[in-house]
């Protein structure tokens, strides 16, 4: 701190208002109009639950009819957070070992900047094209399966490779482990390599040293991947809509669904269910790991 | 020296031009810059999908008037949208009938003058009475277009009973859609809709993931299956829509489904990869993947055409201004036969049959609206072999189409309970 210069809160301002404007102001207004009532071609101001209740029809009754069934939102919402789940596992894991070879084995910087760009391949080319060319790869006259039915692995073409979980999940790994590897690298960078001599002199294994010192010193940057991938993942509707021949729901999809017929209303009351969901599970994590502390 | 800035000053301003342009085509684009396009003579912003904004068709309409095209391409949805939530964001708007239902009412849209179209009585009577120009009446379930075409008064927001002076829409294009196949892969003869869910075809059937578009399709399946006869497929009451999605939904359940579409060029990849091979279609897209050289036909079937039509209106913020004449003037060009010629021999039909007829040569209007085999080659409007001579258009003539329509594309007054129905669909 010094008097010199602006003061901090002149340095924070254009953010801040940034925030404000275009953050701040159209999720209240989201949460405004999804109280607000709404025919085939206007929204009308009130007050009204009739969104949220609309939106949980049936659950409550669903739930204790014999056999139990799920209703629409909660249904879409596990199918959500089941690829969320997935996703989120499998890009972890990929992330760290990819950023644990960056960090610790990759030694000269040229190398790793290069092994980077390597890792942004898949952002080179624009969504809708990526999206398509899986479909010559991955379908049902596909390569990966004309390969197969030449090797004479399978008699008849694997028809889960598109247009299921599978292909969804795979979609994403192949996207998002990016916004894995970089928080992660960058925690790993900062861990003292004396402490890892520290641990090898001290007698600890190769395993002992990844989950006793470099594990617990990566925390944050595995909690801000964690945050980037299950936000994106969970808002996604495009990506579950291509790779799951738009037969898989998502909650994006719905609100998608619903804004496409012109019910502001009933999609903002989505929107806000989405946003306090996500919010849960970001406080969840922050519970197991304080951010603010590690960094 | 001065000279020099006068150009500098001069890119500059072509640069915000360009930014503006740009910026409209993007979905988001706001209403900030009608002052920027007024400066601009004999120029009409057009809201619409991407498929009906043929680069062709701007430069001729450029050729004989004058008149420069901005396109506003977006989605369905996203053109029912702007109309609704931004009026004064374009000039001219091409839409669908179906939408009309929701967006006369809104206020927005400016009622076309009969008296100002110099092919207003020619307009077929399909769109005007609901019959072919032989006289034979045609389907009118759902959102027919004689139901919402004219309106009691310029500023009426209410749709009139028999043709009027003032026209919501000046019709452009319309077509009789039905189910696309693969003949290669499917190897016999297809007759009747409810082949859509025909277990044979498990894992290769595809449907239109268009709320109130694929519910009619079902629709059309669930009455040729037998299991109950619609007094009016485009407005069904709640039962109707539960019966209508428990057939689907349990279709789904047992993987009859490869995928829905949503886009023109996913359905087109879908049927060209082989991934299905009955499927709901359009009929550019068949031709996309014939062109291809991939065999698919736009089959025939006994129940019917499930049809749809789109056509022109003026934003309610030009009234008055020189832009609504200019919006005339290009109306009246698109009706006077090149654009219908254009389109006839893409597949769909043109408004105004006698003009675009004097604009096609007599062996495509034989092919193309005849049903009769081709004398030579025919061709799309880009030059690209569409069908060799002696092929006939798939469904025959034009009377044959649009005489075989059953129901035409709408939505309906539980069209809220329906969308929340469909998103139930898609999470089984």
């Amino acid at each position: 701190m010094t008097d010199k210069g602006m003061p901090a809160w002149a340095q924070a301002l254009p953010l801040a208002a940034v925030f404000v404007v275009f953050f701040v102001v159209p999720l209240l207004l989201t949460v405004m109009v999804s109280f607000w009532n709404y025919n085939e071609y206007e929204i009308l101001p009130d007050f009204t639950l009739r969104n949220y209740l609309e939106a949980f029809e049936g659950c409550g009754r669903r739930l204790w009819s014999a056999p139990p069934e799920l209703c629409t939102t909660l249904k879409t919402y596990l199918t959500t957070l089941r690829i969320c789940g997935m996703v989120w596992l499998i890009t972890l894991l990929l992330g760290f070992a990819i950023a644990y070879f960056l960090a610790f084995h990759v030694r000269s910087l040229t190398m790793q900047i290069v092994l980077f760009l390597v890792c942004t391949i898949p952002f080179w080319t624009s969504n809708v094209i990526r999206m398509i060319s899986w479909i010559p790869l991955l379908g049902r006259n596909g390569l990966i399966n004309q390969t197969l039915q030449k090797l004479h692995l399978v008699e008849h073409p694997v028809e889960w490779l598109l247009f299921s979980d599978f292909a969804v999940v795979l979609a994403f790994v192949h996207l998002y482990t990016l916004f894995m590897i970089v928080p992660i690298f960058n925690s790993m960078m900062r861990i003292d390599r004396a402490l890892l001599e520290a641990a090898r002199d001290a007698g600890a294994s190769g395993w002992q040293t990844l989950t006793n010192v470099v594990v617990p010193l990566s925390k944050p940057g595995i909690a801000i991947g964690s945050i980037f991938v299950l936000t994106i993942v969970m808002g996604d509707f495009v990506t579950i809509g291509v790779m799951g021949g738009q037969q898989i729901a998502s909650v994006g999809k719905m609100i998608n669904t619903q804004m496409g017929a012109l019910q502001f209303p009933p999609a903002a009351a989505h929107a806000v269910i989405l946003l306090g969901t996500v919010l849960i599970i970001i406080w969840a994590l922050t519970r197991l790991i304080d951010i603010r502390k590690e960094l | 020296m001065n000279n020099n800035r006068k150009q500098k000053a001069q890119s500059r301003r072509e640069l915000i031009k360009g930014v503006a342009g740009v910026a409209l085509l993007g979905p988001s684009a706001i209403t900030a810059f009608p002052s920027v396009m007024a400066q601009t003579p004999k120029v009409l912003r057009y809201l619409g999908t991407a498929v009906n904004q043929s680069p062709d068709i701007a430069r001729k309409v450029k050729e004989d008037t004058g008149i420069t095209l901005e396109y506003i391409p977006v989605t369905t949805d996203d053109v029912t949208r702007r109309v609704i939530t931004q009026p004064n964001s374009y000039d001219v708007v091409d839409t669908e009938y179906f939408s009309l239902r929701k967006l006369v009412p809104s206020g927005n849209l400016l009622a076309m003058d009969g008296n100002k179209i110099k092919n207003f009585n020619k307009i077929t009577p399909v769109f005007t009475k609901g019959e072919l120009p032989s006289g034979t009446k045609i389907g009118d379930q759902g959102t027919a277009p004689k139901k919402v075409m004219f309106l009691e008064a310029e500023n009426a927001t209410k749709f009139a009973n028999s043709p009027t002076q003032w026209a919501t829409l000046i019709p452009t294009t319309y077509n009789a859609d039905t189910l696309g196949i693969r003949p290669d892969l499917i190897k016999r003869p297809i007759g009747h809709w409810k082949e859509l869910l025909n277990p044979e075809f498990k894992g290769k059937a595809a449907i239109l993931n268009i709320p109130s578009i694929g519910i009619m399709d079902a629709a059309m399946v669930v009455e040729s299956m037998g299991e109950y006869k619609y007094p009016d497929k485009g407005n069904m009451t709640k039962a109707e829509i539960d019966r209508t999605m428990k057939v689907l939904t349990e279709a789904k359940k047992s993987g009859q489904f490869r995928a829905f579409w949503k886009d023109f060029n996913e359905s087109v990849n879908l049927m060209a990869s082989g991934e299905t091979v009955i499927q709901s279609m359009w009929s550019p897209a068949v031709t996309a993947v014939k062109s291809k050289g991939i065999a698919c036909v736009y089959q025939p079937l006994a129940e019917g055409y499930r049809a749809w039509a789109a056509g022109f209106a003026l934003s309610k913020g030009i009234k008055g201004t020189p832009k609504a004449d200019l919006a005339y003037e290009f109306v009246n060009w698109f009706l006077d036969g090149w654009a219908g010629a254009y389109l006839n021999r893409q597949g769909y039909y043109s408004a105004v049959l006698e003009t675009a007829k004097a604009n096609m040569e007599p062996y495509e209007w034989a092919f193309w609206m005849e049903g009769k085999p081709a004398e030579k080659d025919i061709k799309a409007p880009d030059g690209t072999l569409l069908e060799k001579a002696g092929a006939t258009r798939d469904g025959g003539s034009y009377d044959q189409r649009m005489g075989a329509v059953a129901c035409w594309n709408a939505v309906m007054d539980e069209n809220d309970y329906m969308v929340r129905k469909w998103n139930e669909f898609i999470a089984a």
